[in-house]
């Protein structure tokens, strides 16, 4: 599903952040990314929906080589990946409810399915109850569960996190684990990058550790 | 299909509310804008106004044919004959020079000036309807007809209206240009508003573009505010230029009775009011559109 060939990454300046990196995932799997800071884990998961390109090498999600994809094709491929995001980039001047719904807006979805479909997606979350609220009213666990909702209310085959748990209590972060679980139990393909490793070890199918840019094991 | 009307209409909603959010920025944008329009507008009305009046009072061409002074009762009786049996003459009124002095004796202020005269100083005239309105021909006419025995001067009286037209014409050049002075001043003003917007919403335009928002997407609702901010405009200067014309119509009106013409200013015609709506819309467009280009473009 997701395949890593001979991927390399150096940004201006000469700082390599990646260093042929090959390597895949294949549908259905639950992958945890681990390694230090600075291993390059958030730009290896930034190349998957094109946020960032290869210097070299290919990125191929679906059989589509994303690393040559057009500028303009861009858009339609980030439409069926869920991304949560290390600094959750919610919209903190609207509501749970229209975070979530900004997707489905985005892909054109019918008002009325797509109030269905945050409703959902917010309850499966367990913030159903907390829909008008705004986001900085949530707790740190709570905005983690909005981005998670947001990232999943599009029913994406893929889901690619960046510390979804940084920064939260270990009772928090364990519900967070749990989440993501039960999201690949019903075939997402997850992807997430995590310091916390053992948190997600009861149900990663695989770990790939990260040092410098290149997969230690 | 569906999808891209629902983002249409999602995007002008959304324009609309960010417009009612700030009333005041609103109001304040759409005067300025408003202010800018009305110059044009509004020449443009005082014009349609003018060229309305300027073909009514010209509404067919005359030839004036004034007699000597001296000229007898006889010469007079000839040259209207003359006038009459003419193929081209399509009516012939005589005004008799006596008629004339006891006319301008009526007329205020007028009165004692004439009252001073030791005789009339008016000749006989006849006022001339040719068949034939081509400028060529009248003025074949005028010098035909001042030929004529004892005939000391033909005038035609369309002349003045052929200046009038041509310096409506050029006052016509002119409102253009000051329109399309003004028409980049609005474009102007729009690329500044909408990228002051931009630097509000650059965190919901990032998170988009990250959730697979085309640019189109983003682009829209800034669209929409340019467009509904530039009708705004619009309609501040429609009504400014409304508001001028109802007060302008009196005492236009008794200017125009003066000189013994009925006339009543009129609003903006439609196609001109169609025209300052569509047109304050479309450069609230494009100011936004120049503006989103150049931030997206980075």
């Amino acid at each position: 599903m997701i395949r890593f060939e001979q991927v390399g990454k150096r940004y201006p300046g000469g700082i390599a952040a990646l260093a042929e990196l090959t390597f895949a995932v294949e549908s259905g799997e639950m992958v945890i990314l681990s390694g230090h800071s600075g291993a390059g884990k958030s730009t290896l998961l930034k190349m998957i929906p094109a946020i960032e390109r290869p210097t070299h090498g290919a990125v191929v999600v679906n059989g589509q080589n994303v690393s040559a994809l057009k500028r303009a094709a861009v858009p339609f491929l980030r439409r069926n990946i869920g991304m949560v995001f290390q600094d959750q980039k919610l919209l903190h001047d609207r509501s749970v409810f229209d975070n979530v719904m900004l997707p489905l807006a985005i892909a054109g979805v019918a008002v009325r399915d797509a109030g269905r479909r945050v409703r959902a997606a917010l309850d499966k979350v367990g913030l159903l109850e907390r829909e008008r609220a705004m986001p900085v009213a949530l707790s740190g666990g709570e905005q983690q569960r909005l981005a998670i909702a947001r990232a999943v209310v599009a029913r994406p085959a893929i889901l690619v996190a960046d510390e979804p748990t940084a920064h939260l209590d270990d009772a928090t972060a364990a519900d967070i684990a749990a989440m993501f679980h039960a999201f690949n139990q019903v075939g997402v393909t997850v992807l997430v990058a995590t310091h916390h490793e053992a948190l997600f070890a009861p149900y990663m199918t695989r770990r790939v550790v990260l040092s410098r840019g290149r997969i230690a094991q | 299909m569906k999808g891209w009307l629902l983002h249409h209409r999602q995007a002008a909603a959304l324009a609309a509310r960010r417009l009612a959010a700030t009333p005041l920025n609103t109001l304040l944008g759409a005067l300025v804008l408003g202010i800018a329009l009305a110059l044009p507008a509004g020449g443009e009305m005082l014009l349609a106004n003018f060229q309305r009046l300027a073909q009514r009072v010209a509404a067919t061409p005359q030839i004036s044919v004034f007699m000597a002074l001296d000229a007898a009762k006889g010469d007079v009786a000839d040259v209207e004959s003359r006038l009459r049996r003419h193929a081209q003459t399509r009516e012939v009124r005589l005004v008799r020079r006596d008629d004339t002095l006891k006319r301008f004796k009526e007329s205020e202020g007028l009165a004692e000036v004439i009252e001073n005269l030791p005789r009339n100083p008016f000749p006989d005239a006849f006022v001339v309807v040719p068949r034939d309105e081509a400028p060529a021909a009248l003025e074949a006419m005028r010098d035909e007809f001042a030929k004529y025995p004892r005939v000391e001067h033909v005038q035609l009286d369309s002349a003045w209206v052929k200046k009038l037209d041509a310096l409506l014409r050029l006052t016509r050049l002119a409102v253009a240009l000051l329109a399309a002075v003004l028409g980049v001043a609005l474009v102007a003003v729009t690329f500044n508003t909408i990228r002051l917007q931009i630097l509000t919403q650059r965190d919901e335009m990032e998170v988009s573009r990250l959730l697979g928002a085309t640019d189109a997407y983003i682009r829209r609702p800034f669209l929409y505010f340019g467009a509904l901010q530039g009708l705004a405009g619009g309609l501040v200067a429609w009504l400014a230029v409304l508001g001028a014309t109802f007060l302008l119509r009196g005492p236009v009106g008794e200017v125009a009775r003066l000189y013994g013409i009925e006339f009543s200013m009129h609003i903006l015609p439609f196609p001109d009011t169609a025209l300052l709506f569509g047109l304050a819309a479309l450069l609230g467009w494009l100011g936004a559109w120049l503006s989103l280009s150049r931030h997206l473009a980075k």
